[in-house]
């Protein structure tokens, strides 16, 4: 047998188009083995390294810049989309680790497992988003899936933790079978499980027709619908976000969504539009459905916890209304929307977090009673996330809702766009909910004392805030990153 | 029947594959059911107790095992999966040369790590 001739030119490529995710597993495991090194007082170097290290994939992530580089005999790429969301989970990685050097104090997760299982799942979160064969995406989502099941139980002394964890593990790893059973389909048909290739496949009417491909592409969108947590695929989220420690909860829903979104926006965009004109209306029913179960349940909720875990799937739905058209604007939009909700989301739970206190006792709405006048900063703050996620203007919930929106109705949907509204509209209750028992309700006993924040937490916070307030009003150049991003997806 | 006998594709590649999913099940379920057939039946009290190696058995099967059993699964789980990657590539070891080696010792480095954080965390430890 000959020696197998390794390119060296093509490995260089290789391994260029995927330095952002060396970066992150580096730092993963250097920091795994700092824990090691180092005695309990100085853990806090963890999370520091941590932080460093997400800086400097940041700032790799820039200097690749938004180029299309194709790594791997295209199983991953590195183009626009890719950067995109490589920026996206990174800012939400850091602001996890931010918040975590507080909340890692207060209950005690400061281990190197702790940051090293974020970091690993960070990095299998930029490869689901870069990958463009549907293996890379399914490998992408086990490594991101993991480390999230244990993270979920890693107060493993409290009982709603390990029953969010095992919950989330259990219909996890189905939703896992039902996506690589529907690659395994596709694959069946086509021959090929390459996401270009996929695209010119479809050409061909007769793969369209097969049930066999309709069958595939069903079950890989339910393997997507479960991690983003779509209706009727979101049974375990309240109880995930519930159980979880606060800050995974924040990191789940802002990161482990946008690379899911990532996912599936790469696969309608680039592999299937040939799908559209059928795929359409599965993707109007469950953006609907999504939303109004989402908002209709966030209504009745007195956990604080609980209530942004229903808002997130709402936003799911939300997110989903761009997808429908299957056209840029609309993902231009979905992309801008999952930036923004990174954020708002994030800033919120960082303000619950403060509040609440302690795991499992403090996250009753009514502990917000009173917080509003006795602490402003706090009471400002949880105002803006809120009221932004809600969509009111001038902030960059608004925006991104509006975009969402638009998309809808200049495709010509116009009933999913005025159900969105609606639903939007529905939400405002159950946010300013929140607001109301912050500033009008005299609390029963003494008001809730928060802890006091750390430097970085404050910046975590003070970051989410200028994001949220500085997009709503000039949203224009990120969102034509975020359209050029979905061009060179489709070139 | 010759009509699907020559229906199917004998060339095709995965014929090979169906013929073993064929011969693996019809070998499982059929010797299950030539016991059943051929076996003689006697049912009394020592038929239906617990087997346990022809011993009596003296506690109950469900007992709850020690975490460190669990502890010992996945480290071996960790090297058997290490060692299933290792001998391909010896297998084809002039073949990828430096390349590959390269990419072994960083597999491997990673797998030290894990070694190397379960033992300090003291999983090695039978106590």
């Amino acid at each position: 047998m000959a020696p197998i001739s390794i390119d060296a030119a093509a490995l260089l490529t290789s391994v260029q188009s995927i330095v952002p995710e060396i970066i992150v597993v580096a730092t993963a495991i250097f920091v795994l083995l700092l824990d090691l090194a180092i005695s309990e007082e100085k853990k806090h170097l963890l999370c520091g390294m941590g932080l460093l290290g997400i800086g400097v994939a940041l700032f790799s992530v820039y200097a690749l810049g938004q180029g299309r580089i194709e790594g791997f005999s295209g199983m991953i790429v590195h183009d626009g989309m890719g950067a995109f969301f490589d920026v996206v989970i990174l800012s939400a990685c850091a602001l996890t680790f931010l918040m975590a050097t507080g909340y890692s104090e207060w209950e005690g997760t400061h281990k190197g497992e702790f940051y090293s299982l974020i970091l690993l799942s960070t990095s299998g979160m930029m490869f689901m988003a870069k990958g463009t064969d549907l293996m890379t995406v399914f490998l992408g989502l086990e490594t991101l899936s993991i480390p999230i099941y244990v993270l979920v139980g890693f107060h493993r002394n409290r009982m709603s933790s390990l029953e969010g964890a095992l919950k989330y593990f259990l219909l996890g790893a189905f939703a896992s079978g039902f996506l690589l059973y529907g690659i395994a389909l596709i694959y069946a048909v086509t021959g090929t499980t390459k996401i270009p290739v996929l695209a010119t496949m479809l050409y061909d009417p007769r793969i369209l027709a097969s049930p066999l491909f309709l069958a595939g592409t069903g079950l890989l969108l339910v393997g997507f619908a479960f991690k983003v947590s779509l209706v009727p695929f979101h049974m375990w989220t309240p109880d995930a976000y519930e159980g979880a420690p606060t800050v995974v909860t924040a990191f789940m829903s802002a990161a482990v969504k946008a690379a899911a979104f990532a996912a599936l926006i790469r696969v309608l965009l680039v592999a299937l539009p040939g799908m559209q004109p059928v795929l359409w209306k599965v993707l109007w029913g469950l953006a609907v459905l999504t939303m109004t179960v989402g908002n209709l349940s966030a209504l009745v909720q007195n956990n604080v916890k609980r209530l942004l875990a229903y808002s997130s799937i709402a936003h799911a739905g939300y997110i989903l209304v761009g997808l429908v058209s299957g056209d840029v604007l609309g993902g231009q939009a979905s992309l801008f929307y999952l930036l923004v909700y990174a954020f708002m989301n994030m800033g919120a739970f960082g303000v619950v977090m403060l509040i609440a206190q302690k795991e499992d006792e403090g996250y009753d709405i009514a502990n917000l009673a009173g917080i509003g006048f006795k602490y402003p900063a706090l009471g400002a703050l949880l105002t803006l996330f809120l009221i932004s996620l809600g969509g009111i203007p001038p902030t960059a919930g608004f925006v991104g809702k509006f975009y969402l929106f638009s998309a809808a109705v200049k495709n010509g949907y116009i009933w999913l766009a005025v159900i969105g509204v609606l639903n939007s509209a529905a939400s405002i209750y159950y946010y300013l909910r929140m607001v109301v028992y912050m500033y009008m309700v005299t609390p029963d006993v003494e008001v809730a004392v928060p802890r006091p924040p750390r430097i970085l937490f404050s910046m975590a916070l003070c970051a989410s805030a200028v994001v949220v307030v500085v997009l709503g009003i000039i949203p224009r150049s990120v969102l034509e990153i975020a359209e050029r991003s979905v061009l060179s997806l489709l070139m | 029947m010759a009509n699907l006998v020559s229906s199917i594709q004998f060339a095709d590649p995965y014929f090979s594959v169906l013929l073993l999913l064929i011969i693996a099940v019809g070998m499982s379920v059929g010797f299950v059911f030539l016991s059943q057939a051929l076996g003689p039946r006697k049912y009394d009290r020592i038929k239906y107790s617990v087997y346990e190696c022809g011993v009596d058995p003296f506690t109950s099967a469900s007992v709850r095992v020690s975490v460190k059993f669990y502890l010992v699964a996945l480290l071996f789980l960790l090297f058997d999966l290490e060692t299933a990657f290792l001998y391909p590539w010896a297998v084809l070891f002039r073949d990828l040369g430096l390349f590959g080696f390269i990419e072994m010792t960083i597999f491997v480095g990673i797998l030290l790590v894990g070694l190397v954080y379960a033992w300090k965390k003291g999983a090695l430890d039978w106590q």
